[in-house]
């Protein structure tokens, strides 16, 4: 199918794009990669009456280091979350899972901002963003704000951003050196959009008990979530192999997905158990004693 | 207001040469390329990014045409299917294809073709794992896709051996 007519703006600036973006209000989208938009515009399941073109703002596509953490512009594509050395070194589990997004050609174009904006609730990104503890930098007219994404991420493809309002980076606390991380999806061809995913982030104490446990699951809900008295009581815990079994049990029982007719909710609560056993075991195979 | 004036005239970059399209700002790249210039080496299947057929290079990474607008493009360089062959003579992926098997009706063959000129640049050396990752993002209905594997490994070979440009 073909889009809707609509007018289009190029602006060359960020300055520029949140003043359109503000004069146009609710009639306009802004286009990123188009990897999401693209597909709702030529199925027109979305009718925008101006697009505004984010592509020239290459100020938008960064990555950099902050004190303790990474910021990562907007516009950073998935090829460059999942090949720059900056990203793999530092946040290891955020390259893995932007490596598995969708096709080559899609990651070349998709953007992080598109991927939180767009809040799929497989998606990838907004996943390792909320167990990353990431927060939203986001722009308009009228100033700058900072959202944790985990209260960003709404419901199903709801975010809490205003009409001209954009994302311009995402901060990431870079987790403590010897942190181990995992991150697992399933889906039935390579590509498609994950049934179920899990991303786990383990710190160990020199005894080697857990420190922290950080562990969220994509697949269950309308948003990625974090499993909050799961991380709690593992505190202190010696994560063998008989200790990942058990807790990844508890998990696909405290998951609550939603009823599929494609996917019963006992198969994805296998998958969720077998992803989350998955994802602990290599965070803690992938830790180091502090 | 007719439609007409709406249009908007584009000055595009494709294949090394600059040609002149008035558009609609909605019209798809991939209907530029196959209806306004005739380049109907770039296929379309489903028109939301998932077949492949229609991917083309922007910049030399592979894109989507069917998920691209014209109007994007100014100051872009596109490539398409077209250009591969240089003065009759296929390129060593095409080559690899045609000797390999690697295609029967060939609808999905111009989209397999630009994403993996790109990728072995960026890759000279992939496994039969990271190729298959990759072509993961274009759908063939003809040959199970073992002998387009087999053609990938033969041109990835071959340019080594040539040296890429
Ligand atoms: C075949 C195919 C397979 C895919 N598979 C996956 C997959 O497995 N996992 C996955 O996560 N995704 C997948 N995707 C989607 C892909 O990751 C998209 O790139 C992503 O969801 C959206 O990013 P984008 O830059 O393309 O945004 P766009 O499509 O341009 O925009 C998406 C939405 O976000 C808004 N927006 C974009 N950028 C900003 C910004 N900076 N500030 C405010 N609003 C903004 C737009 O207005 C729009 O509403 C797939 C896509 C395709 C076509
Ligand atoms: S026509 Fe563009 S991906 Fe199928
Ligand atoms: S050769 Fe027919 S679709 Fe691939």
């Amino acid at each position: 199918m073909k889009p809707a007519p609509f007018s289009y703006h190029r602006p060359g600036s960020l300055s520029e794009a949140l003043g359109l973006l503000s004069d146009l209000g609710a009639d306009a989208k802004p286009l990123a990669g188009g990897q999401s938009l693209g597909p709702m515009l030529n199925m027109r399941l979305a009718r925008p009456a101006h697009i505004v073109d984010l592509n020239d703002l290459l100020e938008l596509d960064y990555v950099r280091r902050t004190g303790d953490g990474l910021e990562i512009g907007g516009m950073t594509r998935h090829h460059r979350l999942a090949s720059a050395p900056e990203v793999r070194r530092t946040l290891p589990l955020l390259a893995e899972a932007a490596s598995t997004i969708g096709h080559y050609a899609i990651r070349q174009r998709g953007t992080l901002g598109g991927s939180i904006v767009h809040a799929d609730p497989a998606a990838q990104l907004p996943l390792v963003a909320v167990v990353l503890e990431a927060e939203a930098v986001i722009r308009s007219r009228a100033g700058e704000r900072v959202a944790v994404v985990a209260d960003f991420l709404q419901s199903i493809m709801t975010v809490d951003l205003a009409d001209g309002e954009l994302v311009t980076a995402l901060r990431f606390p870079v987790p403590p050196t010897g942190t181990g991380w995992g991150f697992e999806l399933f889906s039935r061809r390579r590509g498609d959009f994950a049934i179920a995913s899990a991303a786990a982030l383990i710190e160990l104490a020199p005894s080697g008990a857990i420190a922290a446990l950080r562990i969220a699951i994509g697949g269950a809900g309308a948003v990625p979530v974090r499993l909050d008295e799961i991380e709690h009581s593992a505190v202190g815990e010696f994560p063998d192999g008989m200790w990942c079994a058990t807790v990844a049990r508890c998990i696909a029982e405290a998951a609550n997905p939603e009823e599929d007719p494609q996917i019963p909710v006992p198969f994805r609560r296998e998958l969720l158990q077998t992803l989350a056993e998955r994802a602990l075991t290599a965070a803690h195979s992938r830790a180091a004693v502090a | 207001m007719k439609e007409t004036d709406y249009k908007v005239t584009l000055s595009l970059i494709v294949n090394g040469e600059t040609r002149n399209v008035r558009v609609l700002p909605q019209r798809l790249l991939s209907d530029v390329l196959r209806e306004d210039l005739g380049l109907t080496g770039t296929h379309v299947g489903c028109e939301h990014g998932v077949c492949g057929a229609c991917t083309v290079l922007v910049d030399g990474a592979p894109a989507r045409s069917c998920l691209t607008f014209a109007v994007q493009m100014e100051g872009h360089e596109i490539t398409t299917v077209e250009s591969v062959a240089r003065d009759g003579e296929l390129s060593p992926l095409q080559q690899a294809l045609h000797e390999e098997h690697g295609l029967q009706c060939g609808f999905c063959t111009p989209g397999i073709v630009m994403t993996f000129e790109a990728y072995l640049k960026e890759n000279p050396t992939p496994s039969t794992t990271e190729i298959r990752d990759v072509l993961s993002g274009n759908l063939c209905r003809c040959t199970g896709y073992q002998n387009i594997v087999a053609a990938i490994l033969k041109a990835a070979a071959t340019l080594r051996e040539k040296g890429v440009e």
